[in-house]
């Protein structure tokens, strides 16, 4: 950390120098994997382009856009009204709903996708029940939805991810002023108008983040659309690579999805250039909470129930029951050194991470030049990258590493220090931060630009450094978002799978893996132990975040000792 | 902020204390493996308990030839075991294996299940065959892999995706049997002839047998064994026992088969270890094992069945194809997009 000194005109500058230039070097570390992967796409690739685009392309390209409108709209409906509802109403089981909208989170994509099928495939339970109900004797008497489909993927990933959106935009409305409502609605506008025209255009740099998380992922999964036929650009990545063993032409279709990405985030930073989002008044006073009755609160519980009961209670209810037939097999000693492992890597990546992503986040408002905030950006794009495309990122320049440092002891000492980093849990580890910094750095980043600059001025002004301004000021601000970021990067942690196949040590699993050992030879029923633990072990957390969430509005006292009636934020 | 940074030194410090890959000084052997943990730990115990030879393995399944390639000379790893001849030709290819020269494999493996200059040695078979309805399909109705772009077979027939690694592997073997133009439109009739677009597993074509969607399935033989001997999930049996398993190609080259092998990396640094472990998986003992444990077929002559796999009879394998189909692999994806075979059945 960069020590606080005395504020003089030189030192300030040489201080600003030195944030930007440390921004640089750890968003180019982390940048690493993603760039490696464009290396890789500079080399050529015969005539791929000319096959794919004369064949599948426009194929691959429909697909996934559809896929990422659906997931987008779905997320974004339910993530933002759950947590309007929720945050700004009080109507039955509000309270319980607050935490239990989060649950969905825990729930790997890949998971859920199977459950589903299982359901709903014609030989599953539902469609038996309707055919026993309605004598339909085969598939030609009726018509039922088809689960392995394009609509079954935009399900399946909405039901699992729109909690990203609802995390940041909950957190959002927390943090913003109440003031802006109330004059909103003095000035004539109705709870509807103020929502659509105050609350959130203000939570939008926050929603925004949670959709673009929520797309990455749709964008960089691959067991779900694997599992249900559809032909997204990343199963066209993983065709080249793997059946026409073309790694430059998989990293070169890599590298157009990731210029993609990159354009879609500067589509949306462009329109909305020049607003600001903080709120102009620092005085919070407590949310008010509407009270819904009849229709209104019936509609408010049907919102949040159901995203639960499909994302959650579905999916861990049958968990439950292939667990309760498996769990001899399964709770043994290894068991439980991999849930170790599992918590190990997820809880120091996310540490990591939220470091990373706070210090990054930092820089680039302290810096505010252009090129720092499009470098820091770029560090966080690998998560839209497939775990198994930005794991070989990884091992490329790790490797590499690991072999000039043995080449140079080699030639100096005589000695050979083999490969000190690749395939071990640090590999692992890197491998996580440089997938999952777009959690910690997005939503950290989101809830800065909510503080506003003149906050920091007066710190400066108050003889606080960059640092100081950080860890005194802003941080207990943000506490809830730096909460969230570290419980998303830890949740996401035990769920990932490609990378740490790829990445880890001899006789190393997770539960993420010991999982995909069942899964792979479609033994799903006995899967279901190490699924199971992998949602309890992300649900905890995710209640945490949900308490810590609740208290981190500004203004609160956190935990009220006396009944402090002070709700400006105290400076000194 | 400062309990974060105590928490993260913790638990830097216990990363970096873990145990390092290869730091013991007994007598081991470092195994990447593309087979399931579950097919191999009680092979590899075995040969722990008979050599003294401690095996650490690592499942890694795409991007295995990538990490082999970067951590170059300085790999950890001494041998690979994977499945399909495609990924050990490409390893061949890239250089990061070198030959095993052992008598005792020349003796149990024949020549045409080994790499011609000892780069890889196959270990089991398995071949991808039909599984036909008892009840719709009449005995000899289907034959060959040619018949299933027969049109007396419109509606009938099941499939996954054509571009998983077991029908990529057949339509490369149709391209080195016909050559590229009359395996695209081989390729472009069975497409015509599916009942639905090709998804899901192998089993799940077996199921659908059952369910009556189609009378045809295409199944690599060891589904069969594991869905008829399923005690967890009893009902698979169910999906088999309406079902038989017909051979392909009989009369002509034979049954398409492809191999899970063994090789030696070139930075082997337990080169000897390395080689007794794919030695003792060439003998009697492991072949029978190995076959066993996942319904393959071993490739030593005179090596025991699975009772199960016996029952199935014996057959024609196409042995003689495998290198046609590493070489081929490549266009046979291109035929699956070039044909639409993944899209919407019909057409043609």
């Amino acid at each position: 950390m960069i020590r606080s000194g005395v504020v003089n005109e030189t030192g300030r500058r040489a201080r600003y120098n030195l944030w930007t230039l440390g921004t640089l070097l750890v968003a180019a570390f982390v940048a690493a994997p993603v760039l490696s992967v464009l290396v890789l796409a500079t080399a050529p690739s015969g005539d791929i382009w000319r096959h794919l685009s004369s064949t599948v392309l426009p194929h691959y390209i429909e697909t996934t856009l559809l896929l990422m409108a659906g997931v987008g709209a779905g997320t974004l409906v339910i993530g933002v009204g759950a947590a309007w509802v929720v945050t700004m109403c009080r109507f039955p089981g509000s309270r319980l709903f607050e935490w239990a909208l989060l649950l969905p989170l825990a729930v790997p994509a890949y998971v859920i996708a199977y459950v589903y099928t299982d359901l709903l495939e014609y030989a599953g339970p539902v469609q038996g029940a309707l055919r026993e109900m309605f004598g339909w004797r085969n598939r030609r008497d009726y018509w039922f939805p088809e689960i392995r489909s394009l609509g079954g993927a935009v399900a399946m990933m909405t039901l699992v991810l729109y909690p990203y959106v609802y995390v940041v935009s909950r957190a959002a409305f927390l943090e913003q002023s109440v003031c802006v409502l109330e004059a909103s609605r003095t000035l004539g506008k109705n709870a509807w108008q103020s929502f659509f025209h105050v609350a959130l255009p203000l939570a939008r740099p926050a929603i925004v983040i949670g959709v673009s998380l929520a797309l990455m992922e749709t964008l960089n999964d691959f067991g779900t659309v694997d599992y249900f036929a559809v032909k997204t650009f990343t199963a066209g990545i993983f065709d080249v690579w793997l059946n026409m063993s073309s790694t430059a032409g998989a990293a070169q279709l890599a590298a157009v999805m990731l210029a993609f990405v990159l354009a879609i985030i500067g589509l949306e930073r462009w329109a909305r250039r020049g607003r600001r989002f903080h709120a102009t008044s620092t005085r919070y006073s407590a949310l008010p909470s509407y009270r819904l009755t009849g229709l209104r609160a019936l509609g408010a519980v049907l919102l949040c129930a159901l995203p639960v009961a499909f994302g959650f209670l579905v999916p861990a209810g049958l968990l439950l029951a292939y667990a309760a037939r498996h769990y001899e097999d399964s709770l043994n000693g290894p068991f439980l050194s991999y849930l170790a492992n599992s918590l190990a890597l997820s809880s120091s990546s996310a540490a990591i991470a939220v470091a990373v992503g706070l210090f990054l986040a930092y820089g680039v408002r302290l810096s505010k030049a252009a090129f720092v905030r499009a470098v820091a950006r770029f560090a966080s794009v690998g998560y839209a990258l497939p775990g198994a495309v930005l794991a070989v990122g990884v091992m490329i320049p790790l490797a590499a590493l690991d072999n000039a440092i043995d080449a140079a002891f080699r030639s100096a000492f005589g000695i050979s220090t083999g490969l000190l980093l690749s395939g071990t849990t640090v590999a692992i580890t890197i491998g996580y931060i440089a997938r999952f910094l777009a959690l910690s750095f997005g939503t950290v980043e989101a809830s800065l630009t909510k503080i506003t600059p003149s906050m920091d001025g007066a710190a400066r002004t108050l003889g606080l450094g960059p640092a100081a301004t950080l860890a005194r000021v802003h941080l207990p601000m943000m506490r809830g978002s730096v909460l969230s970021a570290a419980i998303l990067v830890f949740v996401d942690g035990m769920k990932e799978l490609p990378m740490t196949m790829l990445l880890r040590p001899f006789n190393f699993d997770t539960l993420a893996t010991y999982v995909h050992q069942f899964a792979s030879r479609e033994h799903f029923e006995e899967a279901a132990v190490g699924a199971l633990a992998i949602v309890v072990a992300g649900m905890l957390p995710v209640i945490l975040l949900s308490a810590t969430i609740r208290q981190s509005r500004p203004g609160h006292a956190i935990p009220p000792p006396i009944a402090a009636p002070a709700r400006a934020l105290d400076l000194s | 902020m400062r309990r974060i940074a105590v928490l993260l030194s913790v638990l830097a410090f216990a990363l970096v204390s873990a145990p390092w890959p290869g730091a013991s000084a007994a007598e081991e052997v470092n195994l990447y493996s593309y087979r399931e943990p579950a097919l191999i730990k009680p092979i590899l115990d075995e040969f722990t308990r008979q050599t003294a030879i401690k095996v650490n393995s690592v499942y890694v399944d795409k991007g295995m030839l990538e990490r082999l390639k970067a951590e170059g000379t300085n790999s950890p790893a001494d041998a690979v075991l994977t499945v399909d001849v495609g990924r050990l030709e490409d390893m061949a290819e890239a250089g990061v294996l070198q030959p095993i020269k052992s008598a005792a494999i020349d003796r149990n493996i024949p020549a045409q299940y080994r790499h011609p200059d000892g780069l890889w040695v196959g270990l089991t078979t398995r071949a991808r065959v039909f599984l036909v309805s008892k009840d719709r399909v009449k005995p000899g109705e289907i034959a060959t892999y040619a018949d299933l772009a027969n049109p007396k077979l419109k509606g009938r027939i099941c499939t996954r995706s054509g571009k998983h690694d077991y029908n990529v592997s057949l339509i490369a073997a149709m391209i080195d049997r016909h050559g590229e133009a009359a395996a695209k439109q081989w390729l472009s009739g069975v497409k015509a002839n599916l009942a639905r677009k090709p998804q899901g597993s192998d089993r799940s074509q077996a199921k659908a047998i059952v369910e009556g969607v189609c009378d045809v399935a295409l199944l690599n033989t060891y589904y069969v064994g594991h869905m008829a001997t399923n005690e967890k999930e009893p009902e698979q049996k169910s999906w088999v026992n309406s079902a038989s398993i017909v051979f392909p190609d009989q009369a002509g080259r034979g049954a398409h088969v492809n191999i899970s092998g063994a090789a030696l990396t070139k930075s082997a640094r337990n080169k000897a270890q390395a080689i007794r472990l794919v030695e003792f998986l060439s003998e009697d003992f492991a072949q029978k094992l190995y076959a066993e444990l996942n319904f393959e077929f071993p490739v030593k002559p005179g090596a025991a069945l699975h009772p199960l796999v016996a029952s199935w009879g014996l057959f024609k394998a196409d042995a003689p194809g495998l290198l046609g189909v590493a070489k081929h692999r490549a266009a046979a994806s291109r035929l699956v997009d070039e044909t639409g075979f993944d899209g919407a059945p019909g057409g043609s």
